[in-house]
This record gives C-alpha cells, structure tokens and sequence, in this order.
C-alpha cells in the first residue's frame, strides 16, 4: 500500500525540461518510478531521452499527458514566478497528486491555488518541500532513493535534510513511505493528512513525525494523535535554540512572540503519549526500541 | 520583512487608505521644520512618534504630542536615540494632530492553520490586540477570508456586522477595509494592521498607526520593496552574509555553524547547544550557536568559502561545525569544497573545523579530509559527537 504513492503511480514532470528537472527525472527513473511524461507548451511533441533507455514524451499541458498516458502524479518543478499557474493547471486536470518541490513561493500564490484545489481532485503536497518515496515502489520528488529501502515505517517531515537524516539513522528497518511537506507557511497536505493516510495504511507499523518552529501545525497533529491514531509515534522538533522574529531558513520557520515555540510543540505531543527525542540520533533510536519491541 | 510605521503610512496613502499627513526627521532641526508644515493643517498641533519596529512605544515616553513646531523640535531632540525594547530610535515621525472620538482595530493576516487570510476587527482598538483576543474575544470579530475572493464590498459589510458597529460608522469603515485589501492582496503582504483605526470628531475614518510586513518570496515582482529594506538595522555579518546570497542568521554564541538544509542547520544549533550544556555540566557561560547558516544543496568550494569567511568574522566565533547530510550533494564535492575553502581562506582560517559528512559517497569525502590532513580540521562520524567535539573546543579556548 505506502501512501499518496505506490507502484502503480504514473508520474509526469512539469518542468521537466529546467536543468532541475531534468536532473531530478533522471533520479527517479533511476530509482525504478514509472515516469510517463514531461509538460512543457513550448516542446510539445519532442521526446527527452535519458540514461538507461528512456524515451520521455514532453506534452503541451497537464490534460494532454494525462489523456495519453493516465498518469496521475504530478512532481512541479517549475519556478517560483509560474508556479502558481503550473498548479492551478494540474488541478484542472484533476491530478490525483501534485507534488510542488518548488522553492520561494510567494505565499499569496501558494494561498491561493492551495484554496483553488479544495474539494477537487487535487491533493497537494509542498510547496518548497522534497517530495516522497515509497522505496521500492516509486520516488516522486527529489529524495535520495538509496539512503533506506522498504520497511514499516512511516515518516512526515517539514524539513528535507532531516527527512535524509532519520531515513540513514533507520535505514536497517526501511520505510513504507516518507514524506517532506515542506516549511512554507501553508502547505497542502499537513502532518494530520500523512499521519491519517499511516494509521489507515497496512503496510505502516510506526510513525516518525518531525517539525520544527513556527505556527501550531505540531500542537495541532497531536491532537489528532490522541484521538485518532493508534500506532506508536516518535516525534522530534528542531528550533529550540532559535531566538524570536528571526525566519529560520524556511519561509514558515519562525517563532512569533511567545507562539510557534519548539518547546510548546514538544510538550503538545508528549501530552499527546508521543516520545519526543531531543536529538535526531536519539529520536531514531526511540524509535528503534518500539520496532524491536514490534518484532519480538 | 516588517516596515516602520511611516512606510506603512505611504503605503495606506498610495492605495488610497485616509490616513494623517505625516513626515520623517532624524534631527531635532528637521522635526521642527516637518512641524511647521505639518501642523499647518492641524493648528500647529503635531505628534512626535518614534519609528521603531515594536510595540509599546507609547508606554515607554516614545509618543508625544507637540502644540508647538518649537515643542515639536524638544520633543523630538528627547526621543531620538531612546532605546525602546532593545530597538535605538533613528528616526521619528511627526504626525498631523487629530480629534479623536474612537479607536478601533483591524487586521488581515496570514491564517497558517486554515491555510487561507484572517480579518480581524474590533470597537475597541487603541489597546494590545493580543490582551483583548484573551480578556474579551467576544470583542474581536474573527473573519475568514478566501484568497481568491478577498474582501469585497460584501466581505466588508460581514466583517462590520461581525464587530457589531452601528450602520452609519459600518458604511464609512467598509471602503476602507476594502482599500486596506488592496494593500494586502497588491503588495504581497502577510500582515496589514491598523490600530488605532479611528473615527475622528468630525466623523471621518482616518488609519492612526499601521503596520504590515511584507513577503520576501515576492520580491520579484515587487522591485519597489527593496528600498524598503532597513539597512542601517541589519547586522554587518548579516548583511555581508546576503550579498553572497547565503542564509545566515547571527546568534549570540561561540560555536560557528555551517550545514545544508534549514531544518538540519535548526537541529544543528538545538544539538551543540545541548553539547555546550554539557561541556560545562550546566554551570555559568557554556559554548552556544553561534549562528544559523544553511548552505543549501550545492555546497562548491566557493560557497564554503563564503560561509566561511562570513563566520570566521565574527569575533566571538572559537571552533566552527560544518555539518552536511549528502543527500543530493556528494560528501566528496563537500569534502572538496571545504579542502578548497582552508586553501583560498589560506592565514584568515585560524579557528578549529569539526566536520561531519553523513550519505551519498561519505568514505570518498572522509578520505578526501583525512588525506589533506589539515591542522585545524577534525572529522567526527556522528552528529551528537561532533557537536561534543566544537563545544569542548569553544570551552576550552
């Protein structure tokens, strides 16, 4: 199963053809992802051919891909200034999944086709995130595909470094899927989405939650935690030390008064029965535990 | 990127939000010529504010009025370079006088967890928002605002109702709101607030105070937000940091830090300063981060050198952390990049280098350093490790 992703997903590329792209789609092919097209107006009709034998059809739009080849996983990597319309196209033509790795979103614009695409078909991961991998499966994004096989553990992550970080320190148990999405002030799919989408998937044992400073999207995932998932979860939070007003790399990253504290959101989710870890070595080896204690 | 006061009256006045006639001085001299000009149109009277980006500088002496353009100039002479919260007063803005009759609040801001704009308003503005969200919410009208939508004329008139004003003032607030949209939706903002928002004794709707930061991300299609930016506040670190393009932060701390990725340069700082904590077994002054610094995927020799010139000056820096997960970069291109970096920096590299490289090609980039052998250079395997290292040597210096 894995989630939002899986072996069956057919994945297109819009800008696909930016050196980001083009970079990146090699990576996910390499990695074994059915990619079946590239979007780009201007080369519509050509084929890009890559390393190991592929040939990739670039279409004019979304709705063209998907009509000849039915994919249903879009990966953006469009920038920042066309975004907005590059999203608001795939939500058109009702995408299941579009994946925005983009970076320096302006937020009105993530605002804005974020709120376009509720109640359709679309569901958004990012923006300014690394995208997911159900290893083994598929890689829909910009995470390196070798860092951890597949395994039973689920990971949620704002942040795309950290996501390669807990991925290697957990690397001998693997991952069903993990999942950046990403540190701008509003993102589409949230902790609650992924952490929903693990409780229901069979193929996910435990969950590894990582946040870092900045609004009340931790606080709010413990809640959910409480009343609704069952599964053991191990959380970690990265901004103790970040002093008030500053934006910490990440647009969303940045405490606000006394509002947006990693100290706030690591007391939420032990008050909601997770085990947080003070460091990324000791988050994974709480997690560690519980899978040893899950296998015996 | 937050704006003084002034700026955000401009801004009200190019998108046509009625505000008071107000000008800048940095002098006592200029504060007397403004208030001549501008207590022109207010007979004489004129108040002296103070442009600091904070709350409370009523409270703290740094609002005054002045009957008099001479009044003005001693008012202005007392608050120039009064410190208010931590922030020196550079600047002061003499404002037309007004009768007021009553104050009110306004906001439109960012709404994180909905994931769309929030209107906010209130009769009773002129006082801390965040006191009255907690003593009296039902005082403060919470509207949601759809970003595709914004708020039009009907959005206005349910936001008035909602702060439950009488029909005459609604009338007169609901352009003003709307004209207070066009600021938030053209300029990119994330937060435009009005308090005071007031109702003059003649019955106009004037914006009193104002404050609006704006989105950085937006910059490229707003070249006029550049002139904006508060040079003269900026640390030097910070500012030499972005001319090289680098995110950098400077924290006030002795452990320099480079890594990749916002989250993992965040930990970084959470984990050394929970070495430092350590180092010292809790007790008096104990190495601290001293500054955020994500170098992003690339991490080229020239951007190592960047960040570490940028780092190196910073006098109370004593050991510095170069800590990179190669993910999509290469721990060899890293491992180059920082052997490349020592040798362009060559006699400017004085402080200790603990690196840790974890991921794509880590022997390769271990080999790399344990070859070149360089004298300041130290490798740790482990994150927890490393950052116990760079405490120990900031400690120890």
């Amino acid at each position: 199963m894995a989630i939002f992703l899986n072996a069956d997903s057919k994945v297109i590329v819009q800008g696909m053809t930016g050196s980001e792209g083009m970079k990146h789609t090699q990576r996910m092919l390499a990695s074994g992802t059915t990619i079946v097209g590239g979007v780009n107006p201007r080369k519509a009709g050509t084929e890009v051919e890559f390393d190991g034998g592929h040939q990739i059809p670039v279409f004019g739009t979304v709705k063209e891909a998907i009509e000849a080849t039915g994919a249903n996983v879009s990966v953006v990597f469009v920038p920042p200034a066309f975004a907005k319309s590059a999203v608001i196209e795939a939500i058109d033509a009702e995408i299941p999944l579009a994946v925005v790795i983009t970076e320096g979103i302006a937020v009105k614009d993530t605002a804005e086709f974020y709120n376009y695409s509720v109640n359709k078909a679309t569901r958004i991961i990012g923006p300014n995130c690394p995208g997911l991998i159900s290893p083994g499966k598929s890689n829909a994004g910009i995470i390196p595909a070798d860092i951890a096989g597949p395994g039973r553990i689920g990971l949620v992550s704002k942040s795309g470094t950290l996501t390669y970080q807990m991925m290697y320190e957990l690397r001998e148990f693997g991952f069903s899927s993990a999942i950046g999405i990403g540190g701008d002030p509003i993102i589409g799919t949230t902790h609650i989405d992924a952490l929903e989408a693990f409780e229901k998937d069979d193929e996910t044992d435990a969950i590894v939650m990582i946040g870092e400073i900045g609004g009340d999207a931790e606080e709010r995932a413990a809640a959910y935690i409480k009343d609704h998932v069952t599964k053991p979860v191990v959380g970690y939070v990265a901004g103790f030390t970040a002093p008030e007003g500053k934006t910490m790399g990440h647009a969303g990253a940045i405490v606000s008064g006394s509002s947006g504290t990693a100290a706030a959101k690591k007391e939420a989710l032990e008050a909601a029965g997770v085990k947080v870890g003070k460091t990324p070595s000791e988050t994974a080896e709480l997690m560690r535990e519980i899978m040893q204690g899950l296998t015996k | 990127m937050d704006l003084f006061e002034y700026q955000a009256r401009d801004m009200f006045e190019a998108h046509g939000v009625p505000v008071l006639a107000g000008k800048v001085a940095t002098t006592p001299a200029d504060a007397k010529a403004a208030a001549e000009e501008i207590g022109a149109r207010s007979g004489g009277v004129t108040v002296v504010k103070a442009q600091v980006k904070t709350g409370g500088r009523g409270k703290a002496g740094g609002v005054k009025v002045a009957k008099s353009a001479d009044e003005a100039e001693q008012h202005a002479a007392q608050i120039l370079g009064m410190d208010i919260k931590g922030h020196t007063v550079g600047t002061v803005m003499i404002a037309q006088g007004a009768k007021i009759a009553e104050e009110y609040y306004f906001s439109i801001l960012l709404d994180r967890a909905e994931r769309r704009y929030l209107a906010m308003c209130s009769k009773e503005g002129g006082m801390d928002i965040e006191q009255l969200a907690v003593e009296r919410p039902e005082a403060l009208a919470r509207v949601a605002v759809d970003p595709n939508v914004g708020i039009d004329e009907a959005k206005a008139r349910e936001i008035v109702d909602a702060a439950r004003f009488d029909a005459e003032t609604g009338a007169k607030i609901v352009p003003v709101l709307q004209k207070l949209w066009e600021v938030y939706r053209d300029e990119d903002a994330t937060l435009v607030e009005v308090n005071p928002l007031v109702k003059t004794d003649d019955g106009e709707i004037v914006a009193l105070d104002g404050k609006v930061t704006l989105d950085g991300n937006a910059d490229f299609r707003q070249p006029e937000h550049a002139a904006l930016e508060d040079k003269a506040a900026a640390d030097p670190l910070e500012a030499q940091a972005k001319e090289k393009g680098l995110n950098y932060v400077k924290l006030d701390g002795d452990v320099g830090i480079i890594g990749n990725g916002a989250g993992l340069v965040m930990s970084t700082l959470d984990v050394v300063a929970y070495a430092g904590e350590k180092v010292t077994g809790g007790a008096g002054e104990h190495p601290k981060p001293a500054n955020f610094l994500d170098i992003g995927g690339g991490a080229s020799a020239e951007v190592m050198a960047n960040g570490l010139h940028v780092i190196l000056g910073d006098e109370q820096v004593k050991s510095v952390f170069v800590n990179v997960f190669g993910g999509i970069t290469a721990c060899d291109a890293v491992a180059n990049g920082i052997v490349g970096a020592l040798d362009k920096l060559g006699d400017e590299a004085t402080k200790p280098l603990v690196v840790r490289l974890d991921g794509n090609n880590v022997e390769e980039g271990r080999r790399i350093l344990a070859e070149r052998n360089h004298p300041l250079v130290t490798i740790e395997e482990t994150m927890d490790g490393a950052a116990a290292k760079a405490a120990e040597l900031a400690a120890a210096k």
